[in-house]
């Protein structure tokens, strides 16, 4: 009796978007292949999967999903957000080993290396979903002012962010500029590692499956450079952060000035060799934040100096 | 503008008995053929030059609408304001066709693009059920076009129609286009009621041999508003009209037209079913609102080269 070899059923990595998973709308795709420390011989076997090649037209789809977005998770209670959030976490703890042999196919590092760098990940991802109702205490407050009023400081909300993932970091750096945006209740197009964009692509279904609503994150993979321009120009983007700029600093200014035009924030990109296990601090959550500051008269009111 | 029939279909009008044979002898649709038809026209890729000359001539198509309970006569001004320079920052911009606005809106609205070309439609007759006496919906005309509306967007009594007093819904018909005079006269059959393809294609003849000026889908209060399905129909009935009568009648959309994408595929499908005849405000016109906005923000993408939003256009 001759057993039959079992067809292995490879997987249509797809764009998340506005919680639905559509292809490019260009119906272009690129190879992504193993990084080449990790591949042994030339070719075929280097190939790992097809990724969507997204156009300008997926990310101004993509902009749309994120602002019809945006209103409600920045109108959740922040308590909501980190619940949400913490969900996430619960979910990419369940596809851990999914994420461990993507990591190590895309960055050329060993299982254990990359279950390290999954597990960071998501404890990174706990760490941010504890802060959603927090910053504000930390960055927002009582303001002593010469004069009767009460002068209060809240965080809001930037908006709709353009987030340029971490080019070498396909996981770890990639969750690292994700959550503080979306913590703090921005909406985020986020542009996936041009070269290693399955973890990206399949964090995406992660968030599907999870509570965040559709729209809150949308994830293109392609070339940076051809996605990241019309995002950069885009006047209904209101911050843009260049993270995966890095190692292009002509591109990181051609950015900029785009961006400039309808004064988004901008936060330009490090170092390319960041070490993303560090820890990352607040700089990332107050990147996307806007201040707002409410004066109210406080003191006597009438003659018998009664407040109310 | 003939009150009357016009001489082809007097026998047709005679009685209800001879308008329901007239009617009912009308081809059937194919609602397959239809529908396929009407997409395919849809897959149309219009760009550059084709689609700024497409995207100004929609905007000069639009019936700016505002039709609510909670209207205010500043709600009226703004639109009127918006009607007559839609993008500030652009004076190139063509101005809309129209406002339309309910009959005690009229006067305010008038004042509001005076001094411009753009119209003044008012709709009435009880809309946009219909439900009330002759008298009533009669009243309710002669106070728009007192008030000064260029435009009268009836309803249909579709209770009637359905159960087919078709004479009945003729008779109102003409009536109503006595009582608006001077005013065009666009009648709506609410597509969305009339549960059939075959029904509209009736309702479309019956109006137009009752003297519309312009046939219209919908009050866009109800679910389905206008389609891509529902106004190819509509064209064709005005198209065979022509040929039959030499009388050229108008096709307005409305509701549910709210991307400029939609609007690209509706103006492919008046090119290629009524003719390059109806590519004019005079003949087609979008009944729409927030259609508006996206037009612009499609055309300052074209001039400017980068994709625009929602802060840059008026929110109404």
């Amino acid at each position: 009796m001759s057993t039959v070899e079992r067809l292995t059923v490879f997987k249509t990595y797809k764009l998340y978007v506005g919680g639905k998973f559509p292809r490019s709308e260009s119906g272009r795709v690129y190879e992504v292949k193993k990084a080449t420390s990790a591949a042994g011989a030339a070719g075929k076997a280097n190939w790992l999967a097809n990724a969507p090649l997204s156009s300008r037209k997926d990310a101004r789809d993509a902009v749309v999903a994120a602002r019809k977005a945006q209103a409600g998770w920045a109108g959740a209670t922040a308590y909501n957000r980190g619940q949400v959030l913490y969900r996430v976490a619960e979910m990419l703890e369940g596809r851990r080993d999914q994420f461990v042999r993507e990591v190590a196919d895309a960055e050329g590092i060993s299982k254990s290396k990359a279950a390290a760098q999954v597990d960071a990940a998501i404890d990174r991802w706990v760490w941010y979903a504890g802060w959603t109702d927090k910053i504000a205490q930390v960055v927002g407050g009582a303001n002593p002012v010469a004069g009767p009023y009460f002068n209060l400081s809240t965080p809001e909300p930037t908006g709709v962010v353009a987030v340029l993932a971490p080019q070498k970091s396909s996981f770890l750096g990639l969750v690292s500029v994700i959550a503080p945006v979306i913590a703090t209740g921005n909406t985020a197009v986020v542009i996936a590692s041009e070269e290693r964009p399955l973890p990206a692509l399949s964090l995406g279904e992660v968030l599907a499956t999870s509570d965040v609503p559709g729209g809150v994150v949308n994830i293109l993979s392609g070339r940076t450079s051809e996605i990241a321009t019309p995002l950069a120009a885009h006047q209904d983007v209101n911050a843009i952060d260049l993270t995966g700029a890095d190692g292009d600093a002509d591109l990181a200014r051609d950015l900029e000035i785009a961006a400039a035009d309808n004064l988004k924030r901008v936060r330009r990109p490090q170092a390319v060799d960041t070490d993303w296990t560090t820890d990352p601090g607040t700089d990332r959550l107050t990147s996307f934040l806007e201040t707002k500051t409410v004066w109210h008269p406080t003191g006597s009111l009438g003659a018998t100096g009664s407040a109310y | 503008m003939p009150t009357a029939p016009a001489p082809a279909f007097a026998d047709a009008v005679a009685s209800d008995r001879s308008l329901r044979r007239f009617l009912h002898g009308l081809p059937g649709v194919d609602t397959v053929g239809l529908e396929a038809r009407a997409a395919s026209l849809g897959t149309r890729s219009i760009k550059t030059t084709a689609k700024a000359y497409a995207i100004d001539l929609a905007i000069s198509m639009i019936d700016l609408t505002t039709l609510e309970g909670a209207d205010t006569a500043g709600k009226v001004r703004a639109l009127g304001a918006k009607a007559v320079h839609p993008d500030p920052t652009d004076r190139t911009t063509p101005r809309t066709a129209a406002v339309c606005v309910y009959p005690d809106m009229v006067a305010t609205a008038k004042e509001a693009v005076a001094g411009s070309d753009v119209k003044v439609a008012s709709v009435a007759t009880a809309f946009p059920a219909g439900r009330a006496a002759l008298e009533v919906k009669l009243g309710d005309v002669r106070e728009a076009v007192a008030a000064g509306a260029d435009e009268i967007d009836m309803v249909i009594d579709r209770g009637a129609f359905l159960a087919g007093h078709y004479l009945k819904v003729y008779e109102e018909i003409v009536a109503v286009k006595e009582a608006s005079g001077a005013a065009r006269l666009k009648v709506i059959f609410e597509t969305g009621e009339l549960s059939t393809y075959d029904n509209i294609r009736r309702a479309s003849w019956l109006g137009m041999m009752a003297g519309a000026d312009f046939i219209k889908t919908s009050t866009g209060k109800v679910g389905v508003n206008a389609t891509p399905a529902n106004t190819l129909l509509m064209l064709e009935a005005v198209r065979d009209f022509r040929t039959q009568t030499g009388i050229q009648i108008g096709v307005k959309p409305a509701g549910g037209i709210r991307s400029t994408k939609d609007a690209l595929k509706f103006l492919v499908l008046v090119n290629e079913t009524a003719g390059s005849d109806w590519l004019d405000n005079h003949w087609f016109r979008f009944g729409a609102s927030s259609l508006l906005n996206d037009l612009l923000m499609q055309r300052q993408k074209l001039s400017t080269g980068r994709y625009s939003g929602p802060d840059y256009v008026t929110v109404d």
